[in-house]
């Protein structure tokens, strides 16, 4: 029967979420990066002229 | 080195098809999540439920896209300065301890052969349920379910404490009582309560509970509609990751699943968000509650079909699950492309 445990360290699961967070950062930053690039011009676009986008 | 690497974290037991559905998938719950602010990750665990994965890997992995989602999410609200530390760092205990105690309750319910039933029977509940609210409230134009992006804007201090929190701060007066931003006083042990309830849904169904605990830091503790966000997702960020960290030392945590999801969600998320600088919330919101209501009709057909052995049941409750969000979203984008044009359009004139 499952009961409530304390977590115990275990490198193979820590390498697990470590990469999810690490992921998380990456696209954070990357897709922000590539907002800038490429926002303006999407923007263009989709709308047919200057737009603000957020 | 690399093969074994990704081959271990699961990322090449998934087939392309799978990878770019879950992208997909992913993109779709992004928008949703980014425009409304919650709901798009309780679509997430019933999707992959009806997918044929156990019970535990639908969860787990379901609250690792949570944490994921949760890290972006919080990265933008720091920024805004919209996170109450102290009250997140309050909150960590409770939601630990609940999240703990779902997880339990998943694991056991596992060997008891009964946790996919009972956790599809939950969702239906709940997306019934809040699906109803949001429905009823988008139907009485009167706002509520997910966030109001008005009231987001305005100052800390111009929030007027509901009535119910006013009665819960000037009743449950048990020491440490804690101020918090806005200038709410209230008892660590509302928090901690409120903490704990969330924490064990977050645990059993592998949601980040901002459904449930957004209202709740609203009506129970009495914070600001923002600091309520930012705070919620500070918190997730925790919560989301113990939890994930506790699933995947049982092997439930697939990356296979969460990385192209992930990679989805958050350029969905950056377009749901900027979308609601263009779109009235109010206007969609009805939909939003038609598709929690559809997901939880779909959920219930899925689990019939997973109980009669009908496979073309369950296909049929995949599809309406995706199919919901997909429309959803897609409504937003086509709103959102309208009212730009038509600004333009109307800029346009006004020069000429």
């Amino acid at each position: 029967m499952a009961g409530l445990e304390i977590p115990t360290w275990d490198p193979e699961t820590a390498l697990l979420i470590g990469t999810i967070l690490l992921e998380a950062i990456v696209l954070y930053v990357g897709y922000g990066g590539l907002e800038r690039l490429f926002g303006p011009y999407l923007m263009k676009l989709l709308v047919g002229g200057e737009a603000n986008a957020r | 080195m690399l093969d074994s690497l990704l081959d271990g974290l699961g990322i090449l037991g998934t087939s392309p098809e799978m990878l770019a559905l879950f992208v997909g998938f992913g993109l779709v719950v992004g928008v949703l999540f980014g425009f409304f602010g919650m709901g798009g990750s309780f679509l997430v665990t019933p999707a992959l439920l009806m997918l044929d994965y156990p019970a535990p890997v639908a969860v787990g992995s379901g609250m690792a896209f949570v944490f994921g989602t949760a890290v972006i999410a919080t990265l933008k609200h720091h920024d805004l300065g919209q996170v109450d530390y102290k009250l997140g760092a309050i909150m960590i205990t409770g939601t630990t301890i609940g999240i703990e105690a779902g997880r339990a309750s998943v694991y056991y319910l596992e060997s008891l052969g009964l946790a996919g039933g009972i956790i599809s029977v939950a969702y239906v509940v709940l997306l019934g349920g809040v699906g109803a609210m949001v429905t009823r409230d988008a139907l009485k134009s009167n706002g509520g379910g997910g966030i109001d992006h008005e009231a987001a804007d305005k100052e800390l201090d111009e929030y007027e404490i509901p009535e119910i929190a006013k009665t819960i701060q000037q009743t449950v007066r048990i020491p440490p009582m804690v101020t918090l931003r806005g200038d709410v006083r209230v008892s660590a042990w509302v928090i901690t309560a409120v903490a704990f309830a969330t924490g064990l849904l977050s645990g059993f169904l592998g949601v980040g509970g901002g459904f449930i605990r957004m209202p709740a830091m609203i009506y129970a503790i009495g914070v600001p509609v923002p600091v309520a966000v930012g705070t919620d997702l500070f918190e997730i960020v925790f919560s989301g990751g113990l939890g994930s960290y506790l699933y995947g030392q049982g092997g439930g945590v697939n990356l296979g699943i969460v990385a192209p999801l992930l990679f989805g969600s958050a350029l969905g998320a950056r377009i749901g968000s900027a979308a609601t600088a263009v779109v009235d919330a109010d206007g969609i919101k009805i939909y939003f509650g038609g598709m929690l209501l559809i997901g939880a009709i779909a959920v219930g057909i899925g689990e019939i079909g997973s109980y009669v052995g009908s496979p073309t049941l369950e296909l049929l409750g995949l599809v309406l699950v995706i199919g919901a969000a997909v429309v959803v979203a897609f409504a937003i984008l086509y709103t959102t492309i309208s009212s730009l044009r038509q600004k333009r359009h109307q800029r346009t004139t006004v020069t000429d």
